[in-house]
């Protein structure tokens, strides 16, 4: 099964960003700060990260060279998803067709596929603080869009606000649960998941 | 080799990636829309478009008949039960605070309605009635036509979306506008003494 879906990754990739596309689709996500913070933005970083297995070998190779570590694809990756997390950010793409079609193009080419190739790079430490960040990030702003009385965006509801924080909560609470599990199993050090699947 | 290589990729990303969230932000200053749009219009004034309005009384003005005073606007719908009312009583005391400009008409506060097929000069009215009114230098309004009323809001910044219960919301806040017509400084909603300050300011 994860043979096949590695397999088909790139197609994978493709039809999931044409559905994405899809207008009603596209207006069903961006009507709620919950589904276009916590689905539609992160759908599009899956579709950047399966679309790794379509780059030719010798541009991978290339880029090695200057990504020591996976160092320089985690700091792409990190520098536009602040981007894409300022509450103007997400105000502006859900109204104005230029933002729209900004994050559209760089969530999956600047933080999905930069991820996807550097994941496999970035050992234990590195890692390790990558998820204890993403961690403390969604506890961190979750807590903060569950407090805050004034509204962060002028397109959406204190309510719907108040619900992405709790939707933040939890899934900071399910990456630590996850974590937490790798841990205890000792499988985390892994410099990459297909020494497992594929011996 | 590859260390110093990855080292001056990750530097000019630094630079690049920290050079757009300084644009995306105003220097830092702004993370949501709302801080953004204060920040424009005090360092770019804008012109505010003309508007045919019913007041209260049913009489019809363009708004650039106003030019030549100071104007203190807001948006409101009068069926709302908070932020609107929270304007409300905010100009209300506004208009105690500027008791003297408003009575030698160099200023006037203006109640712009963004739900003008329910707020007709009947609701206008009782909407001032209800915030004690003091009769002199404020005027409630209705654009007559929703596509003035479209470039008003865009012009202010103003963002209305439904509460999902019949109602709206919207981003609150008091806009000053100069005599010759400019949208020149919008304050938040809470506090109206600053306000009150800021344009006895700039008519000095």
């Amino acid at each position: 099964m994860i043979a096949l879906l590695r397999r088909y990754a790139s197609h994978l990739a493709i039809v999931l960003f044409v559905v994405l596309l899809l207008p009603p689709v596209q207006h069903v996500l961006t009507a709620s700060m919950t589904a276009q913070m916590l689905l539609q933005i992160p759908l599009l970083i899956l579709v950047g990260w399966l679309l790794r297995g379509a780059l030719p070998q010798r541009f991978v190779s290339a880029i090695s060279a200057w990504n020591y570590n996976g160092i320089t694809g985690l700091i792409l990756a990190t520098l536009t998803t602040a981007v894409w997390m300022l509450p103007r950010s997400l105000d502006a793409a859900a109204t104005e067709p230029l933002m729209a079609t900004l994050k559209f193009l760089s969530v999956p080419l600047l933080i999905g596929l930069p991820l996807g190739i550097s994941w496999p790079r970035m050992g234990f430490v590195l890692r390790g603080v990558f998820i204890a960040e993403l961690i403390s990030m969604f506890f961190r702003l979750g807590w903060l869009y569950m407090i805050t009385p004034t509204r962060l965006c002028t397109n959406y509801l204190v309510g719907d606000q108040q619900r992405s924080g709790q939707y933040m909560m939890l899934i900071g609470g399910a990456i630590f649960a996850w974590l937490a599990i790798k841990l205890l199993w000792g499988r985390f050090d892994s410099l990459s998941d297909d020494q497992h699947k594929s011996t | 080799m590859n260390v110093l290589r990855t080292l001056l990729a990750s530097s000019i990303l630094l630079v690049i990636g920290g050079t757009v969230l300084m644009g995306a932000t105003d220097r830092f200053q702004a993370f949501t829309t709302e801080t953004a749009r204060r920040i424009d219009i005090r360092e770019h004034p804008r012109q505010v478009p003309p508007a045919i309005l019913q007041t209260q009384t049913g009489a019809q003005i363009n708004l650039t008949d106003l030019r030549g005073s100071w104007l203190l606007v807001d948006f409101i719908y009068t069926r709302c039960l908070t932020y609107c009312s929270l304007l409300g009583g905010e100009f209300a005391q506004l208009q105690t605070q500027l008791a003297t400009p408003i009575k030698e008409g160099k200023l006037r506060l203006l109640s712009i309605s963004f739900d003008p097929t329910h707020d007709k000069p009947p609701q206008l009215a009782a909407y001032l009635e209800i915030h004690r009114d003091h009769g002199t230098g404020w005027l409630a309004a209705r654009p007559v036509d929703t596509d003035e009323l479209t470039r008003l809001e865009q012009v202010f910044g103003v963002t209305v979306i439904s509460d999902g219960l019949g109602g709206f919301v919207h981003n609150a806040a008091i806009g000053i506008v100069n005599p010759q017509g400019q949208l020149v400084e919008i304050f938040p909603l809470g506090n109206p003494e600053p306000v009150g300050r800021a344009v006895l300011q700039y008519m000095q």
